[in-house]
């Protein structure tokens, strides 16, 4: 979507660019001003520069932060540092492993299920489906918080609390993530196909698992994505559902860390950059398909 | 919204009888068709009930762990609830009442008011400053500057608030240190104040945000057709003024969007001035505590479930008015153009 704008537009620039003299120069909306890189080059800053700073502060310890003009380069004792997150709280690691656990399992559940439910609403013929699909809009709109007390409720009922169960188990599946492969489906599979398929013989499992998931298959992928990233960063529901450190995400030890009575700043930001740092590699893979995830659900919405 | 887009463009306004559209050109027509065909045809020749049976195990969940817990939010409104004590004795509207009276609830909503007031309206002209620029074609590297304004999307509040807060802070924060390169020199004890709370709390949703709602901005203007930059740019039309003129009023819809996901999620602030704060309390004398902080304070703090769920309640009314009221002034301005 992006890289293959410019291709075409360039011989045009060129062919015009022969011939009479005012047409020379290249026409304003060609014009690139430097401008733009730098305001870019600031912005990008910005948007790096808190990690930078996590590393800053986790690698030179509290003194040197604490001076009147603190150092902005990297020290010598990231590891050391990080180490006392791992002394302050031993089970730091078991938190990554449980997020990593719940992340993984919520973004698998929420691709199956939002994509059976998305393809359903867009090409399957069924009684009430306008009337579904408004509902499903219309929950999008509550906020989250509202039943949160009955659910902390429901979840003791089950004698969920306190396990992982109660962090994956209402998150399997959200409105927003059926909505959203609905608009996908319905703009990325051709009903076409479907039909063609269906004459051929196909059944529906068949023409979901066939025709529809290979087709969605970036998308969904994206949807998995986000769906790791909500689980990895939410940190409300689990401080309230989880209270054995055994059980504990990353997000909760992150926060034990911070309740000392002192404030150990590169304890602090030690563990928030372990917190943190996975998700920046995996940003590094998969950084372009967010991107494009993100616009292609802007166009539609 | 493309599709939309498209019909814009032409003279004759959308969105009136039907047949206006049959006297549009073929492209038109054969948008109308598509979009309508699928929109109520769906396979005719599949089963109905895979239908049914696709979207049950949504439906189970959703109606166990999402509509169920709201419902059942709206009976313990009308109780004193308390779970420690185990009273559970009908209250009427007596939350509500005690609500309305409630100082606390009233500098929450106003703190809520004034931190969405600061993070939604600089963010989005921000976001469409920064998508007027990447929409470029001729721009370079424009896959890497997209990625880069998506990284902080991507991180945990929590971490964010963390480094944010010591940014922040009065003593060594490097905010302050940067503010004295241009002659402010006492330092400002940001946490302290509620302006300067407020600010604070915003730049770390602006700076969260802002990359995502850029992406949807130049999504929205690259579906834009290039032909009526064209022509503007042959009648003369300078960058400010395409800018005004053409991207602008194609992106209303956009706008609109961003404005209410930003309006839903900035009322429901809460994990910024929590980390700032350290407690539920949000600030010392309350100066950045949320409606949404506050329910969480009332429920898991000093166990009135009652009284929470009733800011709940609350809460999804102020929303459903803000985002009533957005759209009807959409709907305004929509028929003001035509």
């Amino acid at each position: 979507m992006t890289t293959t704008q410019i291709a075409p537009e360039t011989p045009v620039a060129r062919a015009t660019a022969h011939g009479v003299k005012i047409s020379r120069r290249k026409p304003k909306w060609q014009r690139v001003s430097p401008v733009s890189y730098i305001i870019l080059g600031f912005v990008t800053f910005i948007s790096v520069f808190p990690f930078y700073w996590m590393i800053v502060v986790a690698s030179n310890g509290n003194e040197e932060v604490s001076k009147e003009v603190p150092t902005l380069i990297i020290g010598p004792r990231l590891f050391e540092l990080l180490g006392h997150v791992f002394d302050a709280n031993p089970l730091f690691g078991l938190s990554m492993w449980n997020t990593f656990f719940v992340g993984t399992l919520v973004a698998a559940a929420q691709v199956l299920f939002c994509s059976i439910a998305g393809f359903a609403f867009a090409k399957l013929n069924f009684k009430g489906r306008k009337l579904m699909v408004l509902f499903v809009v219309a929950t999008m709109m509550l906020p989250s918080q509202l039943g949160i007390i009955p659910l902390y409720m429901l979840m003791a009922n089950f004698g969920w609390v306190n396990t992982l169960t109660a962090l994956i188990v209402p998150a399997l599946v959200t409105a927003f993530g059926v909505f959203w492969m609905r608009q996908i489906i319905d703009a990325q599979v051709p009903n076409e196909l479907l039909e063609a398929a269906s004459i051929d013989g196909a059944g529906v499992v068949r023409i979901y698992w066939r025709v529809v998931v290979p087709l969605i298959a970036q998308s969904g992928f994206v949807l998995g994505l986000f769906s790791f990233l909500a689980a990895w960063n939410d940190f409300l529901w689990p401080m309230l559902v989880l209270n054995d450190p055994e059980q504990f995400t990353v997000q909760v030890a992150v926060n034990q860390l911070q309740s000392a009575y002192t404030i150990d700043y590169a304890l602090n930001l030690g563990g928030a950059f372990l917190a943190t740092a996975p998700l920046l590699v995996l940003f590094i893979f998969v950084g372009r398909r967010l991107v494009s995830g993100v616009m292609d659900g802007a166009v539609k919405g | 919204m493309s599709q939309a887009t498209v019909e814009q463009v032409k003279p004759v306004p959308p969105g009136r009888s039907p047949n206006v559209f049959k006297t549009t050109t073929p492209q038109q027509r054969k948008l109308r068709k598509q979009r309508k065909q699928s929109e109520d045809a769906g396979i005719r020749a599949l089963n109905a009930k895979w239908g049914y049976l696709f979207i049950a195990p949504f439906f189970v969940m959703f109606l166990i762990f999402g509509l169920a817990p709201v419902i059942y939010s709206i009976f313990i409104a009308f109780f004193n609830w308390d779970p420690l004590a185990d009273t559970q004795e009908w209250y009427g509207l007596k939350n509500f009442e005690l609500l309305l009276t409630d100082d606390q609830f009233w500098v929450a909503l106003r703190n809520t008011f004034s931190i969405w007031f600061f993070s939604t309206f600089p963010q989005l002209l921000m976001a469409l400053g920064l998508a007027a620029i990447l929409k470029n074609r001729f721009l370079k590297g424009s896959t890497f500057w997209r990625t880069m304004l998506l990284v902080p999307n991507i991180t945990a509040v929590l971490a964010i608030a963390i480094v944010f807060g010591q940014l922040f802070g009065r003593d060594f924060g490097l905010v302050n240190l940067v503010l004295s390169w241009f002659g402010v020199t006492q330092h400002i004890d940001w946490v302290a104040h509620p302006l300067t709370s407020h600010i604070a709390i915003a730049t770390m949703i602006t700076w969260r945000w802002l990359g995502y709602n850029t992406l949807i901005c130049l999504a929205a203007m690259l579906s834009i057709p290039q032909y009526l930059y064209e022509s503007a740019d042959l009648d003369g039309a300078s960058k400010w003024q395409q800018f005004r003129y053409v991207t602008m009023p194609q992106m209303k819809n956009t706008i609109v969007f961003v404005l209410i996901v930003a309006t839903i999620g900035g009322l429901q602030v809460f994990a910024e001035p929590l980390i700032l704060g350290g407690n539920m309390s949000g600030g010392d004398s309350r100066q950045f505590s949320t409606l949404t902080l506050f329910l969480y304070e009332q429920a898991f703090v000093n166990n009135r479930w009652g009284y929470a769920a009733a800011i709940g309640i609350l809460i999804t009314v102020i929303v459903l008015i803000v985002s009533g009221i957005n759209f009807l002034i959409t709907r305004r301005i929509a028929s003001e153009d035509n």
